[in-house]
């Protein structure tokens, strides 16, 4: 990748970026290729593919950042947007300095068999066949079936004043279906979507009729589903179903730049319980092949293993360069961006809850009374009142320590502390689950992951009585 | 920079060189934008930016394929047409794939709508910053309980498209959006409660920090010492902002493509008692004032205006051309993209209610019992338009005997998308437009339920 940008160009860059007395200069580069291809209606409706090449560049100086993007990376066009991010943080001109880069290798978390593009593009349209031919075959009900395919392949580079230059390729694939289920009871939907950090090998771990099957199930399920309860009740967690909770109770308010904003619960907190003994929680973009995983992040830091709540204590927030510069410490390699066209800010990777002790079965035995989720969809907070939603898209009655009828979807609510404190069972198994977070309008690939467990008491919004 | 006419010509360009056989459409977008955060009375980031982007769909033999760049370079606009060309060749035949004619739309006029300034290019930046600033300042003076901002941003887009396609279709269209919002901290650590405000226009002097400073504090400010009441069943008063994104949700329901595939709650549904008598619903991207408003769709077909709803039955969906076809009606100009990097989709630009005739503060003083709906939360997850559920996150104020009383928050309300549209029991005079694909106006929803403790 950075044979496309030679060194002597990118210090130049550098060189004008810190020419109205910048104090840190970064340039990001970024070249992009993504394939998709959608199937609706037992037909390949369209593939899709996109191409997508810039740079970013930054200028801090003092508290603010200037910055500015271009898709010509020749030297004149690196110049010309490292000029306007310049002249964004109004400084005088004068004080240049020289930049020397050195490159520094940060190993691949683990290695990719199959690249996007080495693979031709007629075997990604025909796993979407496979696919409807699977979903449509579980039941007659089974009336529409859409499945998409998408990989893309992100070759970055960053560079910056401090004199780093690092490179990373990061390949992804996912696969999407969604099943329309009919019945005189009315139609429900059922969506099932794996991703990794990996290439077209991806389908040798999952098939598309597994996917297919599961969703298909899914929706079926719905159909026979009663309105789910209104109110408080104990809630069991699926392992892999609900590391969303997670994401949303304090993820989010563990990120430094929320906290230093006075905008998290969980400002000032380190070193203090926030969270049952039974809660440990780690952010880890090392994690092989995980949909949240890179060997750096796109401000250059090496991802790394965060451990952010261990045995209920607070141990640390998430950091990207600039709050860390601030507090004179070193990024957490959390620092993330959409696109070249987008400023990095603190996100989450691949946030998960280690499991505990407890047979998961037993888990659900000794719930008297409860709600037991399957499948969860995407969730939402307020970091600054800690106030969270998720919403279950699989979910049944628990009753007598017996997982009983389904329930229709329906939106659980929570206080991020208050809920940390209410697990009261950890089991001993473990999944993941791929996802996207849209913090501050920028999608980033994310996983979440958790063993089963138990919350005491949370509100679960239906309709029906609790 | 190329400007219009060189936007049109690549377009044009592009689609001319279709072979026999061969249908092409290119769509090339140019937005100049400018972003600015502040924190504490200073800058936190400004940025600037130009974004270049090219679409091009190509049909073969009813097969369809798409790809796009970010960039307008001869080289990268060219191996973008041969990508398209290559995807094609991996679609399935579709008897209804085909790009509009233009006797498809013979004697539709476009509407005069004036959405462009060019004054907001050379408005200078040192004023935009000052305008973030100043709304930053502004919340923290609104109300002394005001603890903090935990944002507040100036941002503008300037946007011009061209379409154009090898059966004859061109169209341009361009766009200037300015707005300033906020998001106030109120209260003490044990306390805290936040609050959003913001204004909208095409250039800054149409801005009201003023307002958008009030809403943000007044809307937080309101909450402190909100508890989570217990469950029950009671009516909801949506405020604007709710029923703007809820309407939103309904509006893709009635495209004309969910309805073809049977993925939406309205298929089988046209010609029946959908909502309240009192529902009228259109589709109208002809009014100024809307934010969705255009001159053309993204397939350059000129836009009017679509009867959804009338007087609570279902009277029309929204189609491009591609749904129309395979509906066997004609498009209604609802072809949307999502920028360049998707083909034509379908959905709604400026749907709106038929406005009732009290305001907001005159159905509160009307309402003895009820919960008053701020904001929602987890819109995309507790919703489904295909099976109507609807349960999300909500945080607002009790209406007791004709006034607002305590605050709540952490609970949820739930119904389905089809009761609350036959629930409706008042549609509220305040239609205001506010981004996004839907006007918003105080509504009234005859029950709910609202779980809590």
């Amino acid at each position: 990748m950075s044979a496309l940008i030679d060194q002597p160009v990118l210090e130049a860059t550098l060189h004008s970026a810190l020419s109205h007395g910048g104090e840190f200069a970064e340039v990001f580069v970024e070249d992009r290729a993504v394939t998709t291809a959608r199937l609706e209606d037992g037909r390949v409706e369209e593939l899709v593919s996109g191409r997508e090449r810039g740079a970013g560049i930054r200028v801090v100086r003092g508290e603010t950042t200037g910055f500015a993007h271009t898709a010509d990376v020749s030297e004149s066009g690196l110049r010309a947007a490292a000029a306007a991010a310049a002249a964004a943080v109004r400084g005088d001109p004068g004080g240049t300095r020289a930049v020397a880069l050195t490159r520094r290798t940060t190993p691949a978390p683990h290695k990719i068999r199959d690249l996007p593009e080495s693979v031709h593009k007629a075997r990604k349209a025909e796993l979407l066949e496979r696919a409807d031919d699977a979903a449509r075959g579980e039941s007659d009900a089974i009336r529409q079936v859409s499945a998409s395919y998408a990989d893309a392949r992100r070759q970055i580079l960053v560079a910056n004043s401090d004199g780093l230059l690092a490179d990373d390729d990061q390949v992804r694939t996912r696969f999407f279906v969604n099943c329309v289920a009919s019945a005189d009871t009315g139609m429900q939907t059922g969506m099932e979507a794996p991703g990794r950090s990996i290439g077209f090998e991806l389908f040798d771990e999952i098939s598309p009729e597994a996917v297919a099957e599961v969703a298909a199930r899914r929706a079926l399920t719905g159909l026979r589903a009663r309105p789910a309860p209104s109110g408080k009740l104990p809630v069991v967690l699926k392992q892999g179903a609900g590391g969303v909770l997670f994401h949303e109770a304090c993820g989010h308010g563990l990120e430094a730049d929320l906290v230093g904003r006075d905008a998290s619960v969980f400002r000032g907190q380190v070193g203090e319980r926030v969270a049952s003994p039974l809660v440990t929680l780690v952010d880890d973009g090392t994690y092989a092949r995980e949909w949240g995983t890179y060997a750096i992040d796109d401000e250059g830091a090496p991802a790394q293993r965060n451990v952010l709540i261990e045995d209920g204590v607070l141990t640390d927030y998430m950091w990207d360069l600039i709050r860390a510069r601030k507090e004179g410490r070193r990024s957490s390699g959390n620092g993330r961006r959409e696109t070249y066209q987008h400023l990095p800010m603190v996100r989450m990777t691949n946030t998960y809850l280690l499991p505990g002790t407890d047979d998961p079965d037993e888990i659900v035995r000794q719930t008297p009374h409860g709600l037991y989720c399957v499948a969860l969809g995407g969730g939402q907070v307020n970091t600054a009142t800690g106030d969270f939603v998720f919403g279950v898209t699989e979910a049944y009655m628990i009753e007598n320590g017996e997982i009983t009828e389904p329930v229709r979807a329906a939106q659980l609510i929570g206080n991020g502390p208050e809920v940390l404190g209410a697990v009261d069972a950890v089991g001993s198994d473990f999944d993941t689950w791929a996802g996207t977070c849209g913090k501050n309008g920028q999608g980033v690939p994310v996983s979440s992951g958790q063993p089963t467990l138990r919350v005491a008491e949370l509100t679960v919004g239906g309709t029906a009585g609790a | 920079m190329p400007e219009d006419a060189d936007l049109a010509a690549l377009a044009r360009g592009v689609a001319g060189s279709a072979l026999a056989g061969e249908q092409i459409e290119a769509y090339a977008l140019r937005a100049r934008e400018t972003d600015v955060a502040v924190f504490d009375g200073e800058v936190e980031s400004l940025a600037v930016s130009e974004v270049d982007g090219i679409g091009v769909r190509v049909i073969v033999n009813g097969r369809t394929g798409y790809a796009w760049a970010g960039s307008l370079r001869a080289d990268v606009v060219a191996d973008t047409l041969a990508e398209a060309r290559d995807n094609a060749g991996f679609g399935a035949p579709d008897e209804f794939a085909g790009l509009v004619a233009p006797d498809d739309f013979a004697g539709v006029e476009p509407p005069d709508l004036d959405l462009w300034r060019e004054e907001l290019l050379r408005v200078p930046v040192a004023d935009k910053v000052a305008l973030a600033l100043d709304v930053e300042r502004a919340t923290r003076a609104a109300d002394p309980r005001v603890r903090g901002v935990e944002s507040a941003e100036y941002a503008d887009t300037a946007i011009q498209a061209a379409v154009a396609s090898s059966l004859g279709v061109e169209a341009s269209t361009r766009r200037c959006v300015a707005s300033v919002s906020t998001s106030a901290l109120a209260g003490d650590r044990d306390d805290t409660q936040t609050g959003y405000g913001f204004s909208v226009g095409r250039v800054p002097g149409d801005l009201d920090v003023g307002s958008a400073a009030t809403d943000a504090a007044t809307r937080a400010t309101r909450l402190l010492g909100a508890t989570q009441p217990e469950s029950c069943r009671l009516p909801v008063i949506l405020d604007p902002l709710v029923s703007r994104a809820i309407l939103g949700l309904v509006g893709s329901a009635l495209s004309g493509e969910a309805i073809a595939k049977g993925r939406s709650m309205f298929v089988g549904r046209d010609g029946e008692v959908v909502a309240a008598s009192s529902v009228t619903l259109v589709d109208d991207p002809t009014v100024p004032d809307a934010f969705g408003a255009a001159t053309h769709d993204a397939e350059g077909v000129p836009v009017r205006r679509n009867e959804l709803v009338v007087d609570g039955t279902l009277r029309g969906f929204l189609h491009n051309t591609h749904s129309a076809r395979r509906s066997g009606v004609a498009t209604t100009a609802a072809a949307v993209r999502a920028g360049y990097k998707s083909p034509p989709g379908v959905g709604a630009r400026a749907l709106h209610l038929a406005p009732g005739a009290r305001r907001q503060d005159e159905i509160i003083a009307g309402a003895s019992d009820a919960l008053y709906v701020q904001s929602v939360s987890g819109l995309h997850s507790g919703t489904n338009p295909v099976s109507g559920d609807f349960s999300v996150g909500a945080e607002g104020l009790r209406v007791r005997g004709g006034a607002f009383a305590e605050p709540v928050r952490e609970v949820t309300i739930a119904s389905t998308l089809p009761r609350i549209l036959l629930d409706l029991v008042e549609i509220g005079g305040d239609l205001c437009w506010l981004p996004g694909s839907a006007a918003g106006l105080t509504l009234v929803i005859g029950e709910m339920q609202m779980s809590g403790a």
